[in-house]
């Protein structure tokens, strides 16, 4: 029983961490109708950007205080996805207004690459750390109740914290401001808010800095944990049946999705995997999503669309 | 009196009282939007040809012809969602070759949609509100902050919007979201939000389409009401011939995006082109 707790909760930080990427995910899609594949490619971007930003900005700076480091490498590393996003707005997006989805999606998928390989350019292709002084010790929970208790890493239990104080803040932001607002109209039908006043292209350019801040942290979080490498570009389509599970425009969704993605292939790995040979984890996630959308085929969260005939 | 001499926000919106109207014809003023010349086509498909006609500042301008006489497709010109090929559209003197939604919306142009386009996953109030997105004035940060500055902003914005829900009498809905409400309320909505912009020109495009008569009644006093309370000019696409006649000042005929009539109500009924447009030609 300690062990399957722990199994969970261990599953549940995974989770957590997939949520982050998918809500990157959703927000894009929410606002522009953007698949936008490239959401990975920005988490290690963004990762890469802060472990070395980490490394440069004391150096130059002389600057002895790790948290100082952190910070500045921090805000500038958001800087850089706000040009970013800047950049995508004005260079690709603009550009193709009206255009048909996979279009747009053909075109995130070039940006994709193009920031996998950029970012490597700019920061190297080297395994890097971040270290912004998450405490790595292992705690003991339960102990009464249990043989050895249940372990629980200290680090996991931050990193969930941070997660989840960062989707409260966006789901306010996006509910109780009016740029949220605006945000949930251009969503909601573009040509009306137009019509209002509403102006797109600072719209876009706001929502895919937002993904980029998300992506940023998303970024850290995994980067202190396991490195910054490559692999982290393939977090993407882990997020990926997580964003189709919750539904395209669901944030609650996108939650509860990398949750059940997490929880699920963790379980299904310790506890199913030796029967059959191990490599769940691989797949459980498409196979969940394949079952939930032969009963929902909007996904668990999505709007269903009603047409008028 | 115009919906812009009103203080921002703090002035009620809307007057419970008629102040001092005047009689209507002599409110009407200065022309304030002309349409020169314009043509448009998509394809091979002539949508208007060479299409000229002016609005008053104060008036009800109606635009009346057969399905595919190219209506909408000149709303949408002067609204610029499309750009004619030809011509030129000025708005209180200002020629524009090119513009677009949004550069009309800042110069006091709001509309509403024959297909209604609401944000349909927000509630009333919310739609409302994003109406007056472009008299919002505090930034991002102020914003997600919650600085004082931005909280009063929202509180007297809201004020206007509660305003709006009482004068076209939506109050039990106010928290509903707008795709749960029938089609009637719905186009109520939209007519709120275009009103929201407290726009000095307001462009509907089929306000009353698909509604019973009783809703047709009550949409039409609330156009009547816009227009004079707030002496906001109105530019109106209908199919109701008895609505068109009893409310706007003057109609512009249209027919395979070519121009067969224009002037008042009694004249272009007596018209023969439009009675042939209309009922067919004998021969």
């Amino acid at each position: 029983m300690g062990f399957f707790l722990e199994t969970t909760i261990g599953g549940l930080m995974t989770g957590m961490l997939y949520s982050l990427v998918a809500l990157g995910f959703v927000l894009i899609f929410k606002a522009s109708g953007v698949f936008n594949f490239a959401q990975g490619a920005m988490v290690l971007f963004a990762a890469l950007a802060m472990a070395r930003l980490s490394e440069w900005i004391p150096h130059a700076l002389h600057l002895d205080s790790k948290l100082l480091g952190n910070l500045f490498a921090f805000a500038a590393a958001l800087v850089l996805m706000v040009a970013v996003a800047w950049l995508v707005e004005r260079l690709v997006l603009g550009k193709l207004v009206n255009q048909e989805g996979v279009t747009l999606l053909m075109a995130t998928l070039g940006i994709s690459y193009f920031m996998d390989g950029f970012g490597q350019t700019l920061f190297g292709s080297d395994i890097y750390k971040i270290d912004i002084g998450l405490p790595k010790d292992p705690i003991f929970l339960l102990e009464s109740t249990f043989q050895g208790g249940v372990l629980v890493n200290k680090e996991d239990l931050y990193a969930a914290a941070i997660a989840a104080a960062l989707v409260i803040v966006l789901a306010l932001f996006f509910q109780f401001t009016p740029t949220g607002r605006a945000l949930r109209a251009v969503a909601d039908d573009h040509q009306a808010a137009q019509s209002i006043g509403i102006p797109l292209s600072r719209v876009w350019v706001i929502v895919w800095s937002v993904a980029g801040f998300v992506a940023l942290v998303a970024g850290m979080i995994w980067g202190s944990k396991l490195g910054v490498q490559f692999s982290l570009a393939v977090l993407a389509l882990k997020a990926l049946p997580v964003v189709i599970l919750g539904g395209l425009t669901s944030v609650p969704g996108a939650i509860v999705g990398g949750l059940v993605v997490g929880t699920g292939e963790k379980l299904s790995e310790v506890f199913i995997g030796p029967m059959i040979g191990g490599g769940i984890e691989i797949w459980f996630g498409y196979v969940v999503v394949l079952l939930v959308l032969l009963v929902r085929p909007q996904g668990l969260f999505g709007e269903k669309i009603i047409d008028r005939v | 009196m115009t919906l812009a001499a009103l203080a921002p926000v703090h002035a009620p919106v809307i007057a419970t009282e008629h102040d001092g109207a005047q009689p209507k014809a002599r409110r009407i003023g200065e022309v304030i939007l002309d349409v020169r010349n314009i043509s448009l086509s998509f394809g091979g498909v002539k949508a208007l040809a060479d299409i000229s006609f002016d609005v008053r500042e104060h008036e009800i301008r109606a635009i009346i012809g057969p399905n595919g006489a190219g209506k909408s497709s000149l709303l949408n010109c002067i609204n610029g969602v499309y750009q004619p090929q030809h011509g030129s559209i000025s708005l209180r003197g200002r020629t524009f070759a090119q513009m677009n939604s949004r550069q009309v919306a800042e110069m006091g142009v709001a509309r509403t949609f024959q297909n209604l386009a609401l944000f349909k996953g927000m509630n009333v109030i919310d739609n409302l509100m994003s109406g007056r997105n472009l008299k919002m004035k505090s930034n991002l940060f102020a914003q997600a902050l919650q600085l004082p500055s931005a909280q009063r902003e929202e509180r007297a914005h809201r004020e206007a919007v509660e305003r709006i829900i009482d004068f076209l009498e939506i109050q039990p809905y106010r928290k509903t979201p707008v795709g749960r409400l029938p089609y009637g309320l719905q186009k109520r909505v939209d007519l709120g939000r275009a009103l929201a912009m407290e726009p000095q020109m307001l462009l509907l495009d089929e306000p009353m389409a698909g509604m019973n008569l009783e809703e047709k009644q009550d949409m039409c006093r609330f156009i009547l009401d816009v227009n004079d309370e707030f002496g906001t000019t109105i530019v109106l696409i209908e199919h109701d011939m008895g609505v068109v006649m009893d409310i706007s000042d003057r109609v512009v005929v249209l027919d395979y995006g070519k121009k067969i009539g224009d002037g008042p109500p009694a004249e272009v009924r007596n018209n023969p082109e439009v009675v042939n447009a209309y009922l067919g030609t004998v021969h």
